[in-house]
């Protein structure tokens, strides 16, 4: 789950990591109000969409009078800005955070994450900040300094007197840095995040630590004992059709092509995708319906893959382990029934009561093409997909 | 021969009583009858599946002798069931349950890396672990499967099925397949398992499904090369996967241009595996590389 800008400065806030001052708008009397509570002559206005890559499509401006901040944010609200990050379709923008200007020294980069190899949290800070993190440790992994927390043991003090060691700050700024590490260990154990990351962390003239602009992730699979950080979440941000899909267990995701895919399990899932390409077709979806599918979520599964207008045949490719054959077989009669199918549909099913579910089929008298195996089901649907 | 389990393995369910701990307790049990009992905390005392049931690991290892464990507890609870079952030292440890949140899993990662642990973890997130013919503890349907000589490791539940399906078609059989699970911290890797089918007499061939996401099959690249001689086939789902989504598992996404499929598959091939791009050739790409 993905959160706004705003929303990640008021959990750093919450848990005493500085950042600059800001307000939420929705309106621009809203913002030329949060303009004047704020009494910096210097603000920002910013877009809030779940997206980098804002400031360089206007959805980041420095603002000097209230007029001027209710006017950029009029031109921001309503508008859709399309970066690197949101696809061609773009995202429109509900809210602006208007915030105050920061006198900018220099920029870090600061970030824990979970690593996977380790089983522990990584500790990444680099004196280049303000870019792409991929691109400094690309292109100067030297800059990037790494250290590993175990979160069993906490993190020690001998992890920030290397730290310390490493980073060669002066002085003031190794306090204010570890403090903010130790604030942000805290918050990555107490929410569950796989990445945490503030970029830039900057230094003001004045010599304060502040962080500018914060990613965070959240770890889905932990979200069901933070009640708090769900609430947070934007739907108008997330594809209406994922939201539904995640609502009823099953795990969705929108694709460019027109071959609607129903598969369990998530690694079949791909390689359905996989093999439709390798065959010449497009799929129009990843959709795993997971292991304990009803009929009535199967049922579901077609809809959803229906509300994409593009879909010119679906593929039900289906190997039971948990989920067994003669559930499925239920689901897709009574989908096809009840919502009138009207394109064609693949079966290919095998596993657990593979001969229950395969005599259902046959004696629906449904319009359906068995496939014998994965390639022969992708071949078919590649064909019914051309017409 | 075969890797981690046999017909002599004894076996308990934690979470026995559960819906799906039931069902998959008592399909694994109609496959080969090696489930000695079963965990369920407050059901001590009953019995589930003709299976007597315990409320602690440790009570169910005095009364049967039982050294392997598969996981049925539900999230929130599944990380700490493993936990138990290391305390109570169970050598193999199958823990099926998906969605267990990652931090949960850093504790049982560290506990499993102390060296006086006696025991190894498979999953969590994963299907479990079979031996055609001897031993089955998961959910992955009994029938498919056939005695062989084809070792089979993969991150995914259906697309191991997948695999044992062609490699059973192509005449071939298994000699054991284990599933390792797709969530960011699990507790045997590729190259754990690679290891043991490299030893195992009954294993001539390895087929190893992979996915998206992480670097697990690049260093199992790298371990193939310096220490597999037998010959070795591949499939590495979500070749046309878009970036930065994940793709169901939690393990499954491509972040920073990284863990693509590409990479993955190059690695692979530099270190003499026969990959098949097409998921519906594993079985005969692998027949083809041990001609």
């Amino acid at each position: 789950m993905n959160i706004h800008e705003y929303q990640a400065k008021q959990l750093f806030l919450l848990n005493q990591v500085p950042v600059p001052k800001g307000f939420l708008a929705s309106s621009p009397i809203e913002a030329e109000f949060a303009y004047r509570r704020l009494k910096s002559p210097v603000s920002v206005v910013k877009a809030q969409i779940h997206a980098g890559g804002r400031g360089k499509v206007g959805g980041v401006k420095l603002v000097k009078s209230p007029e001027e901040c209710f006017q950029v944010a009029t031109e921001m609200l309503g508008r859709t800005l399309v970066t690197h990050q949101t696809g061609p379709q773009g995202k429109q923008v509900h809210h602006v955070y208007v915030e105050s200007g920061s006198d900018i020294a220099k920029e870090y980069y600061l970030a824990l994450l979970l690593d996977r190899e380790t089983a522990g949290v990584a500790l990444m800070f680099s004196q280049a900040g303000g870019m792409d993190i991929e691109e400094v440790a690309e292109k100067t992994p030297e800059k990037l300094i790494t250290l590993q927390i175990d979160p069993t043991l906490g993190l020690k003090p001998h992890v920030l007197r290397s730290l310390a060691h490493l980073a060669q700050l002066p002085e003031g700024e190794t306090q204010h840095l570890l403090s903010i590490v130790e604030k942000l260990y805290r918050m990555f154990l107490k929410y569950d995040f796989s990445l945490l990351e503030i970029n830039p962390l900057i230094v003001t003239k004045k010599g304060d630590m502040l962080a500018l602009d914060g990613k965070m992730s959240f770890d889905d699979n932990a979200l069901y004992r933070h009640p708090e950080i769900e609430t947070m979440r934007d739907l108008k941000e997330e594809d209406d059709r994922e939201i539904e899909a995640s609502k009823l267990g099953l795990s969705y995701i929108g694709l460019d092509g027109n071959i609607g895919c129903m598969v369990n399990g998530a690694g079949l899932a791909m390689a359905t995708m996989d093999i439709i390409k390798y065959s010449g077709g497009f799929p129009a979806n990843f959709l795993d319906v997971g292991g304990g599918a009803t009929e009535e979520m199967v049922k579901h599964a077609f809809r959803i893959i229906l509300q994409d207008v593009k879909v010119k045949a679906i593929f039900v490719n289906i190997f039971g382990g948990i989920m067994r054959c003669d559930t499925i077989a239920k689901g897709i009669i009574g989908a096809s029934r009840e919502l009138k199918l009207h394109v064609p549909l693949i079966v290919r099913l095998e596993g657990t009561n593979v001969e229950e579910g395969r005599k259902m089929l046959q004696a629906s008298g449904l319009n359906i093409l068995a496939a014998d195996d994965m390639a022969d089901g992708a071949r078919k649907a590649v064909a019914a997909a051309k017409g | 021969m075969s890797i981690l389990i046999n017909e002599k393995t004894r076996v308990i369910t934690q979470g026995i009583t559960g819906k799906s701990g039931m069902f998959h307790t008592q399909l694994s049990h109609e496959y080969a009858p090696c489930f000695v009992g079963g965990v369920t905390p407050g059901k001590g005392g009953t019995t589930t599946c003709n299976l007597p049931v315990f409320d602690t690991v440790k009570e169910a290892k005095e009364r049967t002798g039982c050294n392997a464990t598969m996981i049925f507890v539900p999230p929130p609870f599944a990380a700490d069931a493993i936990l138990e079952a290391i305390a109570a030292e169970i050598e193999l440890i199958v823990c099926i349950t998906e969605g267990i949140p990652v931090l949960d899993m850093v504790p049982v990662k560290k506990a499993l890396e102390n060296r006086k642990t006696k025991s190894r973890l498979i999953g969590p997130n994963c299907p479990g672990v079979i031996t055609p013919g001897a031993c089955k503890i998961g959910i992955m349907p009994g029938y498919i499967h056939k005695k062989g000589h084809v070792g089979i490791v993969s991150k995914s539940g259906t697309l191991t099925y997948e695999s044992v399906w062609q490699t059973s078609q192509a005449g071939l059989g298994q000699s054991s397949c284990i599933g390792i699970g797709g969530d960011p911290i699990i507790g045997s890797t590729f190259i754990d398992i690679l290891a043991l089918f490299e030893e195992d007499p009954q294993t001539e061939a390895i087929v190893l499904i992979g996915e998206i996401g992480g670097d697990a099959e690049i260093k199992a690249a790298q371990f193939i090369k310096d220490h597999v001689r037998k010959p070795v086939c591949a499939f590495i789902a979500g070749q046309s996967a878009p970036e930065g989504k994940r793709m169901g598992h939690a393990g499954a996404i491509i972040s920073g241009g990284k863990g693509t499929a590409a990479e993955k598959i190059d690695a692979l091939r530099a270190a003499g595996v026969a990959v098949s791009i097409s998921p519906a050739e594993i079985g005969s790409t692998l027949l083809q590389k041990m001609r």
